[in-house]
């Protein structure tokens, strides 16, 4: 049983590779109102309404501390203003060679996510420009069923107050967007063996 | 020669006095004398939290604060790990040890990372909580943290002799210190390990003593009693997360109120894979493994 | 108040009985004193550095400690071996070693209480047991059930023996209004107290070696080999140093009894053992980790082959009626069946119980020498009160030593009846 138990964990895992279809991308012009979590999603039942503002709320803008920018890197357009943008794909060779984009490269580059016309913003797929401190939703458009959980505090490090006021985190602070894989840690100290009395 | 010497009435009376003597010494001592914590007056209750403090300022040298917030009406705690994200970092191990004050010294800590082997499925045979290689996660493993399962039928409250440990109106199973007489029949009956005993004086070293105490959760203990996870009551009777959801930094451990349909707990068990461990054995755990990806 | 001065005549009779012995005698007390003393102090090392002098550990919870309670629990519910013939069936030649039987309980339930006592952490919390002033989990708790018979059955026989001897001493036949109805409590008791001790490991679901509908037949089996075989021993050393007459029909039916016992003890293991091996479920574990070992682990291995060759000799000799007629393979047998139950319920139930433990890691207990002295002046304490009451049950008994050979050394009982100082 606990290894039919596994097999489902992978399977799960698996399960974790679809897109939530629909999320974002499908609610085309949207506009900072919309709630991009809501088009497509079935049917529901309402949540029942809380005291609390809840994160989950549709639509809901979700508080986040500022975005972990390394540091003298924002606002872009300070370099970028200057600069006239190359749209072409390529390796980048004058500035930002730190940057190795282990993230889906094979198909994506600085300025699917990156907006050439105004470098302090994000966008979407559907062309909408969302800032960094709202950068959730564009990782939302792919990770959907991560973007659900993460709103639902489920998804993410949890701080705060488990019946009150939930303190979020930007997908950013824990994945870094160009290499979202964790790196593996040091782990703490093992505990000690038991050792027989006199020995 | 019985009837010659023996004066019956006599007898009868004084028998009568010694009995209403012990009666009246029994009823005084059952009022007044010492009591399990949590069934005494609140009046004697915070006579007995002070002189706590007072032992533990002598102690320590510094003041702690034992506090006995009740549990909050409507509220059934509950916990949720994600395996499919622990890395086996062990920070809830030591995070919980700083928080709840656990002996540094013989070791006591509360929560065990086991790692598996993802062959071999959730198997306590072949689970390792000695791991010790320079990064974690390893391939081909995952962890399994396990403390207390606040289990709603638990086996270890029922065998005690005492009644010195139960479960509270918000689903925390706690262990008066004070009442405990260090018999473990507890320990033979958790089916995860969860309690731990005092096999030695517990040495605290007074700089990293935590002095935001309960007195159900971690206050300072004395050597032979057993002690376990409570959730850190002292943190969440106050609406706060256990330190171990705080210090996760994978984001994989949940805490929340079973009963309120927006928690965060009832969400993960409406919409990701659930288990407990040990399921057959009817413990009917509160603490839920749950695969979020 | 005469009643009291009888009864303390008696105590004092008593003590003057216990005064008086051979070199044999003191040299033996002398032995069981210097093991009190030693385990006293070790047990006062326990008390000042806590139970991390023993090898017990969070993995192992439970140790030589408990295993012998347990052990003991046992022996002390074979007095019903003696007793139940003896007052239901009337059969005389065991009749007379019956009370040996009860004085056999008395002890090893003392044993018992004070295992409980060396094991839990805080011995000052005692009377947390007790109320009015403490609290007693009962019904729940089985540890409370155990709490409650066995002090009920130290004391059922304790006043059973104390009367019959204080009536023998006074030179009158025991009152069988009340020796007869406690006896035939003392029989469902000394089973329940075996019972209720198996269930205290039984009831555990989190420990599947224990966790067996077998377990607490198995316990009255091997009680009722191990408890008639120190009782074989003693009887023959009281015909050995004493006029007491026991004859050789009352020894040669105990070994036959215990030739039943032994064979259902090993019938019942074997049904536990083929019901792991054949089944191999998972909690196999625990059986492979007694009798093979597990990962290298094989400290228990030799004592769990041992303990089986021992209880088989042991079968084998009773079962023979010729082997159990001669005292050198009897007295073998005995010993085999002695150690036999002894390494099997202290050593073979509880540590395999606890190992691996619940996560499945394994600590391999063994105990410290500090545990070994403490259980060493435990069984002193044991042996010294069985020894002591044996000399004063048997002279009594005997008729060799009653009131009139106890003179009133207390000048304040001096209105006593000149008869009863007449020698």
């Amino acid at each position: 049983m606990r290894s039919a138990l596994i097999t489902l964990g992978i399977a799960a895992a698996a399960s974790g590779l679809y897109f939530a279809a629909g999320r974002g991308e499908a609610s085309a012009p949207a506009t900072v109102q919309t709630a991009p979590a809501q088009a497509g999603a079935p049917a529901q039942p309402a949540p029942v309404p809380s005291a609390a503002p809840k994160a989950d709320a549709p639509g809901q803008r979700v508080e986040v501390p500022p975005p972990p920018f390394s540091d003298g890197i924002f606002p872009c357009s300070e370099c970028h203003a200057q600069l006239t943008p190359n749209r072409t794909r390529r390796v980048l060779t004058d500035m930002h060679q730190d940057i190795v984009l282990k993230h889906d490269e094979e198909h994506r580059w600085c300025l699917d996510c990156h907006d050439a016309s105004d470098r302090d913003k994000l966008h979407l797929a559907s062309g909408e420009l969302v800032s960094f401190d709202e950068s959730y939703r564009l990782c939302g458009q792919c990770h959907g069923e991560k973007y659900r959980d993460w709103r639902a505090g489920v998804h993410g490090r949890r701080s705060g107050q488990w019946n009150g006021h939930k303190s979020y985190l930007l997908c950013a602070h824990c994945h870094s967007p160009h290499q979202p894989h964790f790196q593996p840690i040091e782990p703490k100290p093992a505990p000690k063996r038991p050792t027989r009395a006199g020995r | 020669m019985d009837s010659t010497l023996e004066k019956k009435p006599q007898v009868t009376r004084r028998q009568f006095a010694s009995c209403a003597a012990a009666a009246a010494a029994g009823f005084v001592l059952t009022a007044c004398g010492p009591r399990r914590l949590h069934e005494v007056p609140t009046d004697r209750l915070k006579l007995a939290l002070a002189a706590m403090e007072r032992e533990y300022r002598a102690k320590f040298g510094k003041a702690v604060h034992v506090a006995d917030t009740p549990a909050i009406p409507g509220v059934l705690f509950a916990y949720a790990l994600d395996i499919s994200r622990c890395v086996g970092c062990r920070r809830c191990v030591h995070a919980c040890v700083d928080e709840n004050n656990q002996s540094r010294d013989p070791e006591v800590q509360w929560i065990r990372v086991l790692q598996m082997e993802k062959e071999k499925g959730v198997d306590f045979g072949h689970a390792n909580p000695y791991y010790e290689p320079a990064t974690v996660p390893e391939d081909g493993h995952f962890y399994v943290p396990v403390a207390c399962q606040q289990c709603r039928n638990p086996p270890c409250t029922k065998v005690c002799p005492t009644g010195a440990t139960w479960t509270e109106k918000d689903g925390i199973v706690v262990i008066d210190y004070d009442w405990c007489i260090g018999c473990r029949c507890c320990m033979a009956a958790c089916p995860y390990g969860a309690r731990h005993f005092n096999w030695g004086e517990p040495t605290i070293p007074s700089g990293v003593l935590n002095t935001e105490t309960h007195y159900l959760g971690n206050r300072p203990r004395p050597k032979g009693v057993v002690e376990k996870c409570t959730w850190c009551i002292q943190r969440t009777r106050n609406g706060r997360y256990p330190a171990c959801v705080e210090v996760c930094p994978v984001g994989a451990r949940k805490f929340g109120n079973l009963l309120d349909p927006d928690s965060e707990i009832r969400y993960i068990i409406e919409h990701k894979r659930v288990m407990v461990l040990k399921e057959e054995l009817n413990t009917v755990p509160k603490f839920f493994y749950f695969y979020a990806t | 108040m005469s009643t009291l001065w009888r009864f303390s005549r008696f105590v004092s009779g008593s003590i003057q009985i216990v005064r008086r012995g051979e070199p044999l005698y003191w040299g033996w007390i002398c032995v069981l004193l210097a093991l009190i003393v030693s385990g006293a102090m070790a047990y006062t090392n326990q008390l000042h550095r806590g139970l991390i002098v023993t090898s017990m550990r969070d993995q192992v919870s439970w140790g030589f400690y408990i295993g012998n309670f347990t052990f003991l629990v046992g022996v002390a519910a074979a007095a019903v071996v003696l007793v139940i013939p003896a007052y239901v069936y009337h059969w005389k030649p065991i009749r007379e070693v019956a009370i040996f039987g009860e004085l056999l309980a008395v002890s090893a339930i003392l044993m018992c209480l004070l295992f409980v006592m060396a094991d839990i952490g805080r011995p000052d919390r005692f009377w947390h047991l007790m109320p009015p002033l403490g609290y007693l989990n009962f019904p729940r708790s089985i540890l409370a059930w155990d709490m409650i018979v066995l002090n009920l059955y130290f004391a059922v026989n304790f006043v059973v023996v104390t009367h019959i001897l204080y009536r023998a001493f006074w030179k009158r036949a025991y009152s069988k209004r009340l020796v007869v109805p406690l006896v035939l409590l003392s029989i469902p008791m000394a089973i329940g107290i075996h019972t209720v001790t198996a269930f205290l490991y039984n009831g555990l679901s989190a420990r599947p070696y224990w966790n067996s509908s077998i377990l607490a037949p198995q316990f009255l089996a091997s009680a009722f080999c191990a408890g008639p075989a120190i009782l074989l021993f003693a009887l023959q050393l009281l015909r050995k140093f004493t006029h007491f007459e026991i004859q050789d029909e009352a020894l040669h039916k105990i070994a036959e009894l215990m030739a039943y016992a032994m064979f259902l003890n090993l019938f019942l293991h074997g049904a536990e053992a083929f019901k792991e091996y054949y089944s191999a479920t998972e909690h196999l574990l625990y059986t492979q980790y007694w009798f093979q070992g597990l990962d290298g682990h094989r400290t228990l291995v030799p004592f769990a082959w041992s303990a089986v060759t021992l209880n088989i000799v042991a079968f084998s000799l009773f079962i023979t009626p010729a082997t159990r007629r001669n005292w050198v393979t009897l007295n073998i047998g005995c010993l085999a069946t002695y150690a036999g139950c002894y390494i099997e319920k202290g050593m073979g139930l509880i540590i395999p119980g606890l190992t691996p433990d619940t996560l499945g890691e394994i600590y391999e207990y063994a105990p410290s020498f500090n545990e070994l002295r403490v259980a060493a002046g435990i069984f002193a304490i044991g042996f010294l009160v069985f020894t002591l009451m044996l000399k004063v049950a048997v002279p009594i008994l005997l008729s060799e030593f009653t009131v009139d050979s106890a003179p009133d050394g207390e000048p304040s009982r001096a209105r006593v009846p000149q008869t009863a100082a007449v020698h």
